[in-house]
């Protein structure tokens, strides 16, 4: 950093960059200004973005309480006075109660996007570089998990765990890791054999050095762009085990427990069950939106779609 | 042609012909993935927090009557030999007996699984009928309107919760404007007036001739069956569409239209026949996703399939029930992989 330059795009854009971190930056920059350029993923963007931020705030954007019965004031239609979309049959607000579950969705989200891909990155990696018995075997185990229906799996260990959040993360990541490993092996076996790896471990670099430094980086952002694209089928299956009573338990304002309370008055009060519906599909529709952007960014190969 | 076979022929002699080692090849993997299944499954049975004994017995047995159960269980036993035995029971086609309704759980599914057949299989028939054309008219007019329109198509299919979907199907075309059935699978009228061949409704009815119990059935299908083939269409519409794209991009596309070929002849005899091998393994994980993701729509449409009765059973604890649904339909899940892999070898003469 000694030849500061004037600006910081400068900096950023600069053909030489001067230091192994310009270098990293710069290509972070450069992805980020393609990214830009794409309106879906940037509403995307900011659709997860404002999500994050009523969840850090919810206690204080939420009008009312998400736990408080009122039951003078209960199924109350959209726009009634101090309950914009109405309330539930508990005469609880239905927009504070959508604030709050925002919370439980992130929840749910951050950690099946931090367990399952690295576990699969653990595996995949193992498997590809170990080879031979090892990778017949993880592989192997791999594929029977790839074999079962995601969703009657995850009833299956639910039912076997117990319900409940936490349960409900566990079942889902356990059932969503075998594609990554799948993934990272691909990638590690390309990686194996390629001039700079012998190079390394000609220095006498070890197995555990050469996976953690030199293999995990270059996997990460195929992971990335698989884990956004990920995100909305992990937010619809964490909604699905809700709905069915097996996820976040009732007084919680989880939107998927949520929509399971309304489809009981679905006919005559249809905006408890509608709301709620609406949020989940916001919000996977914006990862949607920003993993195509990202896949155009990271992956441009696949990016016919 | 002719290098290659002599290629072929000079190979060292196999004692079996080549299929018949395939067909082996395929066979152990697939024993090997379906063991796997069963132990995860098994495993599930073990780690469950409720006692398999007093299940069978009740709360109110003496002593000795839980012991003997015990033993009778196999429960004494090490937990290898006890997945032996479970090995064995699965291979009898014995589940156990469900708890809910007291009889096989065999048995038991094999009266749901109709239902479930019925509804995944017209749900896949209108998702190849409209989103195989979709996906070829969006990659053949790349960037056009109807580009545009079988995307948001396939976002929105990616992006909604089905039960919530289903949820406003009722609303709207039940509810307020009374075009379908309800929930279930005939209306009050119909139940049970018609006797039971195939288990399959529509099938049923048409057998005995009842047009009044074919059209009632029909209308409680077609919401659930659209529902079901809106989501397959979404993933079949932007597969093939990538798929063609990659076919019209090649050259011997180009070759075909300088000959001056019709375009249709172009898209339909050249390109679209060679993606015919990628598509049916599409389309057969489809239909395997729809015979598992129905769980959720059968819930919502009170539909008496596999999916409502894993559901059913599991808020129930009943676990010989819920197991036996799960290795099924995995079951199912694996088959259909072997199938597709089995018409990829049929279709795709590189394969030969």
């Amino acid at each position: 950093m000694s030849s500061q330059p004037t600006s910081l795009h400068a900096w950023l854009t600069s053909e030489t960059p001067a230091s192994r971190r310009q270098a990293r930056w710069a290509a972070f920059y450069k992805g980020w200004l393609s990214l830009k350029s794409n309106h879906m993923a940037m509403a995307g963007l900011a659709i997860i973005l404002a999500l994050v931020l009523i969840a850090a705030f919810a206690p204080w954007i939420a009008p009312h309480d998400p736990f408080v019965q009122d039951l003078g004031n209960r199924l109350q239609p959209l726009g009634t006075e101090g309950h914009l979309l109405g309330t539930d049959s508990l005469g609880r607000d239905i927009l504070s109660r959508l604030i709050h579950g925002a919370r439980i969705t992130l929840y749910i989200v951050a950690l099946v996007a931090l367990i399952a891909p690295v576990a699969g990155l653990l595996v995949g990696t193992i498997s590809g570089y170990a080879g031979g018995v090892t990778d017949m075997v993880l592989m192997r185990i791999t594929d029977i998990f790839l074999a079962f229906p995601r969703l009657v799996l995850a009833l299956a260990f639910v039912a076997a765990l117990g319900a409940g959040i936490e349960n409900a993360v566990l079942a889902i990541s356990l059932t969503a890791w075998p594609p990554y490993a799948r993934m990272a092996r691909a990638e590690t076996l390309t990686i194996r054999s390629s001039d700079y790896i012998s190079a390394i471990r000609l220095q006498g670099a070890g197995p555990l050095r050469i996976i953690i430094k030199h293999i995990w980086p270059l996997c990460i952002s195929s992971l990335i762009v698989r884990v956004t694209l990920d995100m909305a089928g992990i937010i619809l299956a964490a909604a699905g085990l809700g709905f069915l009573g097996l996820g976040a338990q009732p007084p919680s304002p989880e939107w998927g427990a949520m929509i399971s309370e309304g489809r009981r008055f679905i006919l005559d009060y249809w905006w408890v069950a509608t709301m709620p519906g609406l949020a989940i599909f916001a919000v996977s529709l914006a990862f949607n939106l920003l993993g195509d952007g990202l896949r155009d960014v990271l992956d441009p190969k696949d990016s016919t779609s | 042609m002719q290098m290659q076979r002599n290629f072929v022929k000079r190979q060292p002699r196999l004692p079996l012909p080549h299929w018949v080692r395939g067909l082996i090849v395929s066979l152990f993997s697939i024993s090997i993935t379906m063991l796997g299944l069963l132990f995860v499954t098994f495993l599930i049975g073990r780690v469950m927090p409720i006692d398999p004994v007093l299940a069978v017995v009740g709360e109110r047995a003496s002593q000795e009557q839980y012991e003997a159960v015990f033993l009778e269980l196999g429960l004494d036993k090490p937990l290898i030999v006890q997945f032996f035995y479970y090995v064995a029971d699965v291979l009898r086609g014995d589940f156990g007996t469900s708890l809910l309704t007291a009889r096989p759980v065999a048995e038991d599914i094999a009266r749901v699984f109709p239902a479930t057949f019925e509804l995944a299989t017209i749900g896949i028939f209108l998702g190849c009928v409209l989103g195989v054309p979709l996906g070829v008219m969006a990659a053949v007019r790349r960037g056009s309107w109807i580009d545009q329109i079988a995307r948001v198509v396939a976002l929105v299919g990616y992006s909604m919760p089905i039960f919530w979907l289903g949820l406003m199907g009722l609303l709207v075309f039940y509810g307020i404007l009374g075009w379908v059935g309800g929930p279930g699978r005939q209306g009050i009228f119909y139940e049970d007036m018609i006797p039971s061949v195939t288990g399959m409704i529509l099938l049923d009815s048409l057998i005995a001739g009842d047009w009044g119990a074919f059209w009632d059935a029909f209308s409680h299908i077609i919401l659930p069956a659209s529902l079901l083939g809106y989501y397959s269409l979404a993933y079949i519409s932007r597969m093939t569409r990538s798929f063609m794209l990659e076919q019209l991009s090649a050259e011997y596309v180009t070759t075909a239209r300088v000959k001056g070929m019709s375009e249709w002849a172009v898209i339909w005899t050249h390109a679209f026949r060679n993606i015919r091998v990628q598509l049916i393994t599409v389309i057969a994980l489809s239909y395997a996703n729809l015979l598992e993701g129905s769980v959720l729509t059968e819930i919502i449409f009170s539909w008496p399939g596999i999916g409502s009765y894993i559901t059913t059973a599991l808020l129930s604890a009943d676990m010989n029930a819920v197991l036996g649904g799960t290795v099924i339909v995995g079951l199912v899940f694996i088959c259909l992989n072997v199938f597709s892999d089995l018409l990829y070898k049929v279709f795709d003469p590189r394969s030969k």
